[in-house]
């Protein structure tokens, strides 16, 4: 008897394996297994719109209520593998049920990094999952003053949405500049400003030493008084079933572009992935790993060559990035900071790499064609805001 | 709740039941409409829920904001004159039979 597929981690990447599975024509058994007791929901909207107003959590979920029964896929909800017993090729959860499997796919994702910081009590709100963000919402309402510890993604994200709802907010960021491992000097200092004239108090190049009841004391002897405490200072990979096969994931479990680990069988994708010494927490990772997780279990060699993109909604700040910018030499701006909609374009040589834009979606758009094209854009002509960034893109060929 | 008609790229069609203020990609999702991907979830940055809506009911649905008609004009289907995306359009009562074309990949 065939077993099929195993996927442990029921959120966007898991989800995607099973679909394109089916999608592909899989015949053999799916089953997908999510520790929490929600159906598959996507992350993005927690720290944004779901923060505010009056959102149905339904409206999160990845697909519909019939999607599992009408494609052959086991959900397994609310239960947690602990161990995977990979001589007899099952997945084993702490109260002993056992899923047997010809392949194992984890899309186990991240935990939030904690906050080993004197003083930090349970009360401090992390937001990771729906339980997370329904937790932080009446609390939110009813705060005053929020001081956020991390000026990161999730940080800006909520700082902008607590801005807007009226609080007094401070952010504290360690580094000297705002998201200093994924956008360029001209981003960092855009986003302090921007978010500085919406009245968020953005204190860089400090950390929090301790927390004495309500107030922070920061290392450079500041202290800030808040009745909310929220604390986004990134995640760390869920490795353990990896580690437990036997697999080094210092960084994350380590995957080629066709997800497959060093282990026959076992796939992973999304989040908790490490390809190369890169490791990207986005939507667009786990579907496109999990695209190419599906056809690597049917045998097909179908490799992620997708070009990387994010986007993060600050208010109305909409930040999009295609591409990765590490590794630059140059880079040029199009458009106008101070009406709060330009580009950033980042070369290494010649060849364009990555491009962040704030509330410029066609640019971001054309970027990822014209970075997935190797185009030749020459930056002297790419600063003309009014030159549109898909004049470069080339043409098909018929 | 309304009724809401996806004409998919074979020419069938699927009739969807959808809820006062959830979003045409929305009850698209809910039910399982292939050809909306909705990669972002309705934040409107991906232009993957883009449909073309049926000419007769524009002017109820209405144009598209400068972001979205940005999106649109990058969209990998190309944009049509009736083009919206689908996370940007709010289910009403008047919108109670609406038809809506979801374009080649």
């Amino acid at each position: 008897m065939r077993h099929g597929t195993v996927i442990i981690g029921a959120a966007q990447a898991g989800v995607q394996i099973a679909a394109s599975l089916r999608d592909k024509g899989y015949d053999e058994p799916i089953t997908l297994i999510g520790a929490e007791s929600h159906p598959p929901y996507q992350r993005p909207p927690l720290s944004k719109t779901f923060l505010t107003g009056d959102p149905d959590p339904a409206s999160l979920h990845l697909r519909g209520p019939q999607f599992y029964a009408n494609n052959r896929i086991e959900l397994v909800t609310g239960t947690t593998v602990t161990t995977i017993d990979r001589a007899s090729r099952q997945a084993v959860t702490a109260n002993g049920r056992r899923f047997a499997f010809d392949d194992l796919a984890l899309t186990t994702g991240t935990t939030a990094r904690p906050l080993a910081i004197p003083g930090a009590g349970p009360d401090i709100a992390q937001l990771r999952s729906l339980d997370d963000a329904w937790a932080l919402r009446p609390r939110l309402a009813a705060a005053g003053h929020v001081a956020i510890i991390g000026g990161g993604f999730i940080g800006l994200e909520v700082a902008a949405v607590a801005a807007g709802l009226g609080k007094a907010v401070t952010v504290i960021e360690a580094q000297t500049r705002l998201l200093a491992r994924t956008v360029a000097p001209p981003v960092s200092a855009f986003l302090l400003a921007a978010h500085g004239r919406r009245g968020v108090d953005i204190r860089l190049g400090t950390t929090v030493e301790r927390i004495e009841g309500p107030t922070l004391v920061l290392a450079d002897g500041g202290r800030i008084a808040a009745d909310l405490i929220v604390a986004g200072i990134g995640a760390l990979p869920r490795t353990d079933l990896a580690a437990g096969l036997g697999l080094d994931c210092a960084a994350g479990i380590p995957v080629d572009d066709r997800a497959q680990t060093l282990l026959d069988g076992v796939l992973a994708a999304g989040d908790c992935t490490v390809h190369g010494a890169i490791r990207l927490e986005s939507v667009q990772n786990a579907i496109d790993q999990g695209k190419a997780a599906a056809a690597t279990i049917m045998g097909r060699d179908e490799p992620n060559r997708a070009v990387p993109w994010f986007w993060s909604d600050q208010g109305k700040l909409k930040l999009q990035v295609a591409g990765l910018s590490a590794g630059y030499d140059r880079c040029c701006m199009r458009g106008d900071p101070e009406e709060e909609a330009f580009s950033v374009l980042y070369y290494a040589g010649p060849r364009l790499i990555a491009v962040d834009s704030i509330n410029r979606p066609a640019d971001h758009l054309a970027a990822r064609r014209l970075i997935a094209a190797g185009a030749a854009v020459p930056p002297e002509e790419a600063v003309r805001a009014d030159v549109p960034l898909k004049t470069w893109i080339p043409a098909s060929p018929l | 709740m309304s009724r809401i008609t996806y004409v998919l790229s074979d020419g069938s069609e699927r009739h969807v039941e959808a809820a006062t203020g959830m979003s045409v990609m929305d009850a698209a999702r809910r039910a399982d409409i292939p050809g909306i991907e909705a990669e972002c979830g309705g934040a409107c940055s991906c232009a993957t829920c883009h449909v073309i809506v049926d000419p007769a009911w524009i002017d109820r649905v209405g144009q598209p904001d400068d972001m979205e008609g940005d999106l649109l004009d990058g969209s990998a289907a190309g944009r049509s004159p009736t083009s919206r995306l689908s996370c940007q359009i709010q289910v009403t009562p008047e919108l109670d039979g609406l038809v809506v074309t979801v374009p080649p990949q």
